[in-house]
């Protein structure tokens, strides 16, 4: 991957994008990423179905994991939303494992991290800006305006700060996406530069071996690194959709 | 068995919460569910926030800016308009992340 053929450390490669599956995927335009959502989608039901499928009063290993799960992302709607969060909890119990699978399965040699693309998570927080605008406005109607009126300012200042309020509002799409899409890529690129490192000092011999061994345990600490920031940006996303939720429904 | 807290007399949650405490299924040391603003509280963590919340709201006020601009063939005044009230966007963001929890 990195480092073949020349000397440099190619760190950005891993995140090109080609079609799979032969002709057919080329004329289908099917890419690795469109694959790895497929394959994070069915991880997903997987879990579910097996996990819940013996229905045990007292769980075995996989039926706990699906339970939390199901108990994790149900807190999470009922505390942030309120009682009213019940109605979300399948967007956000999707939102939170496709992210949470995707981030994961990045981790592993030989996947492919589509969340690491600002393509796939701009495509999801723009998806979440429209809910939740779409759902403000069927709960209060035209009274959804009034969010961008801030309570006490005064008449003079209060064109600017409707402005303000608007980019305030707007800017949550880039926040939220380039939040999941920064981590994911700087993570990627930091294991991919430490394995750099690895071959290049390691195929150099002598004493580049030392700071070989050295990089190499740099990227072993980086993966478990990247697990935590996998599922913490996956729980981060899913509260920060709970907590706009919560803005739209409750208007303040 | 009769005098134990939340005895026969209490509600089903209060012998349910007596009878988990009991098999040591509550751990009292782990609080339920965990604190949201807490998870982003490393110093990496807030400092990326300020910067990703900051640079957010610019880039929209600029894109606002430029499409108006487009739209009205005043070139540079509006996206110039623009700029400080998006940055000023961005302050307004963050102090909302991080304002004081006053009631």
């Amino acid at each position: 991957m990195a480092a073949e053929g020349h000397s440099g450390i190619d760190a950005l490669s891993q995140f090109k994008l080609a079609p799979v599956f032969g002709q057919l995927g080329d004329t289908l335009h099917i890419s690795q990423a469109n694959v790895m959502m497929a394959v994070a989608s069915a991880l997903t039901l997987l879990l579910m179905w097996v996990g819940m499928s013996p229905r045990a009063m007292i769980p075995g290993r996989l039926q706990s994991a699906a339970e939390m799960a199901y108990e994790t992302v149900m807190t999470l709607c009922v505390e942030q939303i309120g009682h009213e969060g019940k109605k979300f909890f399948p967007f956000v119990f999707t939102l939170f494992f496709f992210i949470l699978f995707g981030n994961l399965m990045g981790v592993f040699p030989l996947f492919f991290t589509f969340t690491s693309h600002i393509a796939v998570t701009l495509g999801l927080s723009l998806f979440v800006f429209l809910l939740v605008t779409f759902v403000a406005i069927k709960e209060h109607g035209l009274h959804f305006f009034s969010y961008f009126v801030p309570k006490g300012v005064p008449v003079v200042l209060l064109p600017l700060m409707v402005v303000i309020e608007v980019i305030s509002y707007l800017s949550r799409i880039i926040s939220l996406s380039v939040r999941l899409f920064a981590n994911m890529m700087a993570g990627h690129v930091m294991l991919e530069v430490f394995a750099g490192f690895v071959v290049m000092l390691g195929t150099a011999g002598g004493i580049f071996l030392l700071p070989a061994a050295l990089s190499l345990s740099v990227n072993v600490v980086l993966i478990g690194f990247e697990l935590l920031v996998a599922s913490l940006q996956a729980y981060v996303f899913a509260i920060l959709t709970c907590i706009y939720l919560h803005d739209a429904v409750h208007l303040h | 068995m009769r005098e134990e807290p939340g005895g026969p007399d209490g509600s089903f949650e209060e012998r349910l919460k007596a009878a988990r405490g009991r098999r040591g299924l509550d751990d009292p040391k782990t609080p339920k569910g965990f604190d949201p603003k807490g998870i982003e509280s490393s110093p990496m963590g807030i400092g990326l926030r300020v910067g990703i919340e900051l640079v957010a709201a610019l880039v929209v006020a600029v894109a606002i800016g430029y499409g108006l601009d487009w739209l009205f063939g005043t070139k540079p005044i509006l996206t110039a308009l623009f700029v400080p009230v998006g940055g000023a966007a961005g302050v307004w963001n963050l102090w909302r992340v991080f304002a004081p929890k006053t009631g």
